[in-house]
């Protein structure tokens, strides 16, 4: 294939360059001026005045007959061809602007633009399968049935722990993430980042080409460009060669990376990622010497300490399995568990736990230290220092008496001290090889990144640099602040760096050559779960605008140009199978989602005996505590707009990072929300809008990631500020010292719940989360229906409908002791569903789209002690819930919704003209209204991001949660159908799940027919537990929850 | 005949038509307003004003069509705003008209006939104003005729349980009903106007207005008998169009609308608001035109003791709101009243209670009553605070229902503005050109009130 794409490419300056270079300054020029792209595209179009090399097409259509692997629909011969030269023309349809967007002047303006290319508009049309053979994940007939998905198992990763997944595929475009539920990391659930992946492998703002120097260039120049360096540097065996990945766990790529490094020996890899897992790695070597992974099983553990450790959101390594296992243990009519968080800021697991300590980053050393002395550990660590808090002799006995089934559990920013500590209670509490399992480290290359990064960077000022090769990730933005990495990279110490990413992002801007990455969703990989199973990860699709991966890339810098990762990866695992039948073995690992026999098995390591060195700070300055965005992470996700509208757990903040200050300490400084502060660190100085966030221990101050950044796309660019600025490799997550000055600004924060409380403010309190702890549960089991009043059935104006006999009355229940508030739900009804992002002022007013929310409510336990930096808060997700006696329905007066019956509450698109009557009567608030034209018609991308089954709705129509009437409907033909096949009534049973439901890694979503007393909702919905949220309206509401019980320790009661 | 003819001066009253006129100078004078008065700067001045403010709304209205809903303060939970506050209480101003003209003629209030012709005129107008916002509230105003049951293709009809659809009937039928009335009050005067003008286009304009009136007496007599049968079919309108808009608000669960005190309290609210705006209208018109004899001090202060009785009547309202929020026992209305009171619009509902209850009891004082220039002022503060009750009802109620998580602020645009205002514009630019084409007193019943007029037997 080179060869001709070679021709054909020098070819390409017959295709009017000049044309397009006219065409790019005039919009460069007038970029308001967008119009006007249309008349010049005339003058580019290949077809116009392009001339056609006869040859290169017949050798082309030769090529392609031979090899299966041209297109195989073609719009001109110029696009059979030649790839490269006509894809270079297609760009040069795009104004310069549409692949490089700087901001966000007419974002909408632009989209129409570019919708009115061909290139992409042409894309909709065509099935774009991966040219290599993928597996789908069950037995399928043959040929795609069209209207029926696939599905494929495959996997992404973040911080290099893979997330097991089942990818929706519509005709060959991928729309929908579920979790692969065979899979041990996932059982089905998913996490926030894994459901919003599918939106930023379609998002129009990645980089869609190779890239030199702002202009855009063909792969086979890059190559050109390398060859020369990569050459010299063989005769210096590699000396100036540094390779800079992210955590990477892709047993192939590591292969490739040091075959990389046999080639060049003294060249070096550096690994780099903001939210790293130092502090664990050197805990471990702490204690045992070696770097191991730590994994638990809380299934089997009666109590959990967390000493900072959100181990119930996305982004802990193995989080969503975590969830389901605590979750199995939150049943109060089964072996409850106890669970204490000591925690530096509020965080969902931090809801979740029956005692929850507020207590400042830097202190929590102090405060293990002063545990580990009541403990049996060994080696002992001597006495109680300065003041024990009142909760830790309860907590220590708790721990003592559940010796083999507790756990001990550390968050990733608490110094290496703490991490060991907990190694050593773990196994002086027996938990070892019961609780908690230490294996292999899943990192392929564990290495203190910290301290490779440093390295790097005095190795680049030091002049020793002449190739830096950035695998991905964005240094530029997210290296500590005290290494400048930006200036680092422009001040031109290195001759030549190269940046492969799937933006064009801060890095990729100061490097010469940067190379569009190939989505996870579109690139042959594996990768290790948090238990070392590997996943071998699958394209969905070909790669949207011909990206390439990491491990394509490092195969073209060892020299193997033409190297394919399905041939990359196959050839990995062909060498590591030993079995005989390895079109077997392959076929099952990609169609199952994971390698078999790769789980890392517990090894068994032993707590040195020495001192671990504690170091505690003792200051009482006003501590900085630096956290990974709940929603956008690090900032990889910044130009998500599912996960910049997703509402942070704890405040509903939506598109902006805050700083966090407790209502005391913003009482004290005088300091209310959204006031504008200027936060300084030694120097450092940062400015942003402050949230008073209950749960802020005392004099410490909350910042997250992710935010502030100059080059992220048309969603994520200038939203927020940038923490990074404060970070330092010494401190990077905690640090003493921060001044706070109040500027005088204010600024808009969108929080999509102003009021977070069940509390109103005349004094009632609604039993909106009803809740209780375990003994007086154990009392009165009926505690939730005594909360509150529902009329007795039957008590309407209108005849009831005969419900009960139907085939199917369709309910839910929500465990409220399950839910762990991690958001899932929300992003996969917002991908099951087309679900509209509205943007940040449309947020603050309101407008927000998200047909199941949950509302987070706090509460404080003690009124008169108004210990009110430490509430308990509650997590409720509000779907619709499908009243028998909707509000809503009677009020249309075009009959837009109505009842079905089966007991939905439909929605008729078509038929709504917008009153709003029906939200304004809705008690639970759960219709969402498209006051604009929210959703975006134009973008082609989006277009094949959606799902086909569910409509698109367009502006002034009501809508909201349909319990995902597509899905059943779906089942309920299959089971028509069955019935008919096999010649007897078949029902569709609880293998129907709703979108929330199935990603829910909690399982505390339960849907189905409650017409049948054996469905799983229909037993949830008969326990005591269960009550109806506002029951007291009569509107028979069928989505109900099960009221929480928490199991405090009795020892510790206020 | 009977009473409605009577004119006896009561001593202690002040006439309704100041003595010394004639058949001959009542025609003369009326008439002459449209015939032969020249149109004076003010007039251009102000039909100017109200003109720009119209287009001012219709430039707001394309935008609106244009972008949607969102470019107003709508959100949810406040999913009616502006649009519906306007609504109802533009639906309330017409209602005085209504009264006058219809209730006031079967009561035989003969001191109706000098104000009852703009009254009407005032409500077709207002009710012309109102009429603008449920067809362009809608989320998709190119459908808003999906609304009426018409024979659709498709076979669907309208959801005859919904509020809004009993709205539709409501006001389409006493928008017929207020524009026939109106000009069947007319067509004696315009019969007048066609024999006075001496312009031949005008001529044949009132000509064909006055549908061949020649004022025999069978025509007067199946004139009395139309007018009876409109003023019966309009009687009921005043309190049923007033009723069902209250039922908007009344049917729905909204803590602070379910409530059955709505039907009479917005009736009440709805003629208060409509004497209010009789009175600003009546009293530079009666000084501008120099018709102080015929709107006379016994029109305003029957106008001032209306609103009085009905402002006391709103007041039992709140009254009985505020006791229901307390005496039900039901959290949501308890925390509703509490929220009136102390919640983030507490200032919008002490105004309200102010401008509706406290000042108006001035009206107790006859000076006050008599003084044309307080009783104007203290229309327009009673027209604003009905306007904030409707924005209390409306929005606040909305704000803060039952799910604390999903409480909103409501905070208007100027898209909302704009438009509240144009339809301001758009009822004074008709009131103006009403004024300059049409006897904005009624000629005929006029000269009825002359002694000349009494027949004796």
């Amino acid at each position: 294939m080179q060869p001709t794409t070679q021709a054909v490419g020098k070819g390409k300056i017959s295709i009017s360059p000049d044309g397009a270079k006219e065409a790019r300054d005039e919009i460069m020029d007038e970029p308001h001026k967008l119009g006007s792209a249309d008349t010049k595209r005339e003058d580019v179009c290949p077809s116009k005045k392009g001339k056609l090399d006869l040859e290169s097409v017949r050798a082309q259509i030769e090529a392609a007959a031979d090899e299966k692997a041209g297109p195989e629909y073609w719009r001109s011969l110029e696009e059979l061809a030649g790839s490269p030269a006509f894809q270079e023309a297609l760009h040069r349809e795009f104004p310069k602007g549409a692949s490089e967007w700087v901001d966000s002047v007419s974002r909408r303006g632009f989209l129409k633009v570019m919708g009115a290319s061909m290139a992409l508009a042409g894309m909709t049309g065509c099935v774009r399968l991966p040219l290599e053979p993928i597996v789908p994940y069950v037995r399928q007939p043959e040929d795609v049935i069209p209207g029926r998905p696939q599905f494929y198992a495959t996997a992404m990763t973040l911080g290099g722990y893979a997330s097991p997944l089942l990818v929706e595929s519509h005709l060959g475009r991928p729309t929908k993430i579920e979790g692969n539920d065979q899979h041990p990391a996932s059982l089905g659930g998913t996490d926030i980042f894994a459901q919003a992946s599918i939106l930023g492998m379609y998002d129009p703002d990645r980089s869609q080409s190779v890239m030199s120097m702002g202009d855009q260039q063909s792969w086979q120049a890059l190559l050109n460009a390398l060859h020369g360096p990569l050459t010299a540097q063989k005769a210096l065996q590699g000396a100036g060669i540094r390779i800079l990945t992210p955590t990477i766990s892709s047993p192939t790529l590591a292969d490739q990376l040091r075959g990389f490094l046999k080639i060049y020996p003294q060249a070096k890899w550096h690994v780099y990622e903001p939210v790293n897992r130092d502090n664990v790695l050197e805990g471990a070597k702490l204690a045992f010497g070696q770097p191991v992974e730590t994994r638990y099983d809380f299934e089997k553990a009666d109590v959990i300490v967390s000493l900072d450790a959100d181990f119930l959101y996305a982004g802990f390594p193995g989080n969503v399995r975590y969830i389901r296992d605590f979750a199995k243990r939150r049943n109060p009519d089964g072996n409850m568990n106890r669970l204490y968080v000591i925690e530096s800021t509020p965080t969902t697991t931090g809801a979740k736990a029956d005692h929850r300590f507020p207590m400042r980053a830097s202190e929590v050393e102090k405060f293990a230290h002063n545990l580990s002395s009541h403990l049996p550990v060994n080696p002992p660590t001597g006495g109680v220092v300065g003041d024990n808090p009142g909760f830790a002799g309860p907590l220590v006995q708790d721990l003592l008496a559940h010796r083999a089934s507790s756990v001990v559990i550390v968050g990733d920013h608490q110094p290496p001290v703490v991490h060991a500590f907990a190694h050593a209670v773990n196994q002086a509490l027996g938990n070892i090889g019961k609780t908690v399992f230490y294996t292999d480290p899943v990192d392929a290359n564990p290495i203190n990144q910290a301290e490779s990064i440093r390295d790097l960077v005095s190795d680049v000022q030091t002049g020793k640099v002449d190739l830096l090769v950035i695998l991905g990730g964005n240094p530029a933005y997210d290296a500590p602040a005290d290494l400048d990495f930006a200036n680092v990279l422009k001040n031109g110490r290195v001759p030549l760096r190269v940046h492969l990413g799937l933006y064009q992002n801060e890095t990729a801007e100061l490097c010469q050559w940067h190379i569009n990455q190939a989505h996870e969703l579109e690139a042959w990989g594996d990768a290790r779960a948090y238990d070392g199973t590997v996943s071998v990860i699958q394209p969905l699709i070909a790669p949207l605008y011909n990206g390439k991966s990491a491990l394509e890339f490092v195969t073209l810098l060892s020299g193997q140009a033409d190297a394919t990762g399905y041939d990359l990866v196959r050839a990995y695992w062909q060498k590591q199978h030993t079995g005989t039948d390895f079109e077997a073995f392959w076929r099952k690992s990609l169609h199952g989602g994971w390698v078999e026999r790769t789980t890392y098995q517990p090894k068994s390591v032993a707590v040195k005996n020495d001192n671990f060195g504690w170091k505690w700070a003792t200051d009482t300055a006003i501590e900085l505590n630096i956290r990974r965005d709940p929603t956008i992470y690090d900032g990889q996700f910044s130009n998500n707009g599912w996960l910049q509208e997703l509402p942070k757990p704890m405040n509903k903040l939506t598109w902006d990072n805050a700083v966090l200050i407790g209502p005391m300490m913003g009482e004290r400084l005088q300091i209310k929300t959204c006031d504008m502060v200027e936060l300084e660190l030694n120097g450092r100085k940062v400015t942003g809008p402050v949230w008073i966030q209950p749960g802020v221990p005392d004099n410490s101050v909350t910042v997250t990631l992710g935010y502030g950044r100059t080059r992220a796309g048309r969603v994520g660019t200038a939203q927020g500020f940038n923490a990074y600025a404060l970070r330092t490799s010494a401190a990077p997550w905690f640090a003493s010292g921060l001044q706070i000055r109040k500027t005088g600004d204010r600024y808009v924060l969108a929080s999509t719940q102003g009021y977070q409380s069940m509390d109103t403010p005349n004094g009632d309190h609604r039993p909106l989360v009803r809740e209780t702890v375990l003994e007086e549960y154990h009392k009165d089991p009926d505690f939730a229906k005594e909360q509150g009043e529902e009329p007795a059935p039957g008590l309407t104006l209108y005849k009831p409908y005969p419900y009960k006999e139907e085939d199917y009355a369709w309910g839910m229940a929500i465990d409220l002791n399950s839910c762990v508030g991690c958001n899932n739900c929300m992003i996969a009804c917002q991908s099951e569903n087309n679900i509209a992002v509205v943007g940040k002022e449309q947020c603050a007013i309101g407008r927000h789209m998200h047909w199941i929310r949950i509302d987070t409510y706090y509460q404080y336990p003690d009124e008169a002690a108004r210990d009110r930096d430490n509430p308990k808060a509650f997590f409720q997700p509000v779907p619709c819930m499908q009243c028998e006696d909707a509000p809503c329905e009677v009020v249309c007066p075009v009959g837009a919704t109505n009842h079905s019956s089966e007991g939905l509450n439909d929605m008729v698109y078509n038929r709504c003209v917008g009153t709003r009557y029906c939200s304004n009567n809705c008690p639970y608030k759960v219709r969402r209204f498209n006051f604009l034209l929210f959703q975006d018609w134009v973008t082609p991308q989006y277009k094949m991001m959606r799902n086909p089954d569910v409509s698109v709705r367009s502006r002034g129509v009501m809508e909201k949660c349909t319990y995902c009437v597509q899905r059943i409907n779906e089942h309920k033909i299959d089971a028509e159908t069955a019935s008919v096949r096999e010649g007897k009534q078949i029902k569709v049973g609880d293998e129907l799940q709703t979108a929330c439901q199935q990603s829910c890694p909690a399982g505390a979503i339960i849907f189905g027919n409650i017409n049948d007393p054996e469905s799983r909702v229909s037993k949830l919905k008969a326990q005591s537990r269960n009550y109806s949220l506002l029951g007291e309206l009569n509107t028979r509401p069928r989505t109900t929850y099960l009221a929480e019980v928490s199991n405090p320790n009795p020892e510790l009661k206020a | 005949m009977n009473d409605r003819y009577k004119t006896t001066v009561d001593a202690e009253q002040a006439p309704v038509i100041e003595p010394g006129y004639t058949f001959g100078t009542i025609t003369e004078k009326i008439s002459s307003i449209v015939l032969t008065r020249p149109a004076s700067n003010g007039w251009f001045v102000g039909f100017g004003v109200g003109f720009m403010l119209t287009m001012m709304m219709l430039y707001a209205i394309g935008y609106l069509f244009l972008k949607g809903i969102g470019i107003w303060g709508d959100t949810i939970p406040i999913g009616w705003g502006f649009a519906i506050v306007n609504f109802v209480w533009w639906i309330g101003i017409g209602h005085a008209g209504t009264l006058i003209s219809a209730i006031l003629l079967l009561l035989r209030q003969s001191w109706r006939n000098s104000i009852n012709r703009f009254a009407e005129a005032m409500t077709l107008f207002a009710v012309a104003c109102a009429g603008i916002f449920p067809a362009i509230h809608v989320g998709r105003p190119w459908l808003a005729y999906w609304l009426f049951p018409y024979p659709s293709t498709m076979g669907v009809w309208p959801q005859f349980r919904s509020p809004l659809m009993w709205d539709v009937f409501a006001v389409s039928t006493y928008a017929t009903i207020s524009a026939l009335f109106w000009f069947m009050g007319l067509i004696p005067d315009f019969a007048t106007l066609r024999d006075r003008s001496d312009k031949p286009v005008l001529r044949i304009v009132y000509g064909m207005l006055s549908m061949g009136w020649r004022g025999s007496a069978r025509h007067w007599h199946r004139y009395e008998t139309a007018y009876l049968l409109l003023a019966g079919l309009a009687t009921p309108l005043v309190l049923s169009v007033h009723t069902v808009v209250s039922f908007d608000f009344a049917i729905g669960i909204v803590p602070g609308w379910h409530t059955t005190i709505f039907p009479p309290y917005f009736v009440a609210g709805a003629i208060y608001s409509g004497f209010a705006m009789v009175l600003m209208l009546a009293i530079p018109i009666r000084k501008i035109y120099r018709l102080e004899d015929f709107i006379t001090e016994r029109h305003l202060q029957n106008s001032a003791k209306v609103m009085l009785a009905t402002g006391l009547i709103v007041a039992y309202g709140y009254g009985i709101e505020a006791f229901m929020g307390w005496y039900s026992g039901d959290r949501y209305d308890a925390f509703t009243l509490w929220n009136r009171l102390h919640g983030p619009y507490a200032i919008p509902y002490w105004s309200l209670l102010t401008c509706n209850i406290f000042i108006p009891q001035l009206l107790w004082i006859k000076k006050l009553r008599t003084s044309p220039l307080a009783l104007f002022l203290l229309s327009g503060v009673i027209l604003i605070g009905m306007w904030l009750e409707r924005f209390i009802i409306v929005v606040v109620s909305l704000s803060r229902d039952f799910l604390t998580s999903s409480w909103g602020m409501y905070y208007p645009t100027r898209w909302d503005w704009m438009i509240f205002i144009g339809t301001i514009g758009m009822f004074l630019a008709a009131m103006f050109l009403f004024l300059r084409l049409l006897p904005a007193i009624s000629i005929f019943e006029m000269r009825t009130l002359l002694p000349e007029a009494e027949v004796k037997e």
